[in-house]
């Protein structure tokens, strides 16, 4: 497919979980994509709301995401447009993708289920081809295998 | 330059996004190469349609084709597979230890909700 899914299962109830997704407080409380700390966290989590997220990473690097809400349906499901650029060079400059984010409950707390979404546009038909990322990793990691013998002397051209 | 490539990898995710044209991916997984009728024999769909399918699997870069007398024979082609798959670690990497912090984080909270609960007087 063509989304990264991603699932937690967390020991706390939705709405605290909805919480640390749609505060200020609480974005700053994990994301980016090591221990160091959000340099600002500055969102108005409604339909049409906007996000700015700066943050910092172990090599130095300033960071910074932003959006807007698509879809904020408490305490289930926040969806985000995603623009990412990294410090200086801004590494998918003009490129929108989208962010899912639903949240059921479970036994002793909630599932959180991330939607990573290359094309914003296709989110829509993210749900049927879900499990892809699965299987495109193993054909490519097969493909190493393939690749080769295709050199094999056995077609005399 | 950049833009071009983005374009390219675009059009790769939404090549991927329809079922009948990942299946073709994963036959072509299976053989070194493979004649276009042999390819859409399995199939329900009529040949124009399988070749539709086919042109938007070319224009992402993820086929070539070549002709051998009167038969053309089509390959996976793998680099804009990796690319697409660089993509998908490049984010599984930023996203996954942020929703182990956001997991901890929330943990954290709900404890500080009980603990505060029990000490409400009923």
């Amino acid at each position: 497919m063509t989304s990264l899914t991603l699932v937690r299962r967390i020991a706390a109830r939705p709405s605290i979980v909805f919480e640390a997704l749609t505060t200020a407080e609480g974005i700053a409380a994990w994301w980016g994509p090591d221990e160091l700390p959000v340099l600002s966290a500055e969102l108005d989590a409604r339909v049409g709301g906007a996000y700015r997220v700066r943050f910092q990473t172990l090599d130095g690097q300033e960071h910074e995401a932003f959006g807007e809400y698509l879809e904020v349906d408490p305490p289930r499901r926040v969806a985000m447009s995603w623009n990412y650029a990294f410090g200086g060079e801004p590494a998918e400059a003009g490129r929108t993708s989208r962010i899912e984010f639903d949240v059921r409950p479970i036994d002793g707390g909630a599932e959180l289920t991330l939607t990573h979404t290359r094309l914003a546009d296709e989110a829509s038909r993210a749900s049927h081809a879900r499990g892809w990322t699965g299987s495109l990793a193993k054909l490519v990691g097969r493909l190493g295998a393939l690749t080769a013998p295709a050199q094999a002397p056995t077609d005399p051209q | 330059m950049a833009n071009y490539q983005h374009r390219g990898l675009d059009r790769v995710f939404a090549a991927l996004v329809d079922p009948t044209r990942r299946a073709i991916l994963a036959r072509l997984e299976l053989e070194d190469s493979i004649a276009i009728s042999t390819l859409a024999q399995p199939f329900a769909i009529k040949l124009p349609t399988v070749m539709k399918h086919l042109d938007v699997l070319r224009e992402a870069g993820l086929i070539t084709r070549s002709k051998h007398g009167r038969t053309v024979d089509v390959r996976l082609s793998p680099a804009p597979l990796r690319e697409a798959m660089d993509w998908l670690a490049r984010y599984a990497r930023f996203w996954s230890p942020a929703l182990d912090r956001l997991a901890s984080h929330a943990g954290a909270k709900e404890r500080e909700a009980q603990a505060l609960a029990g000490l409400k007087p009923e």
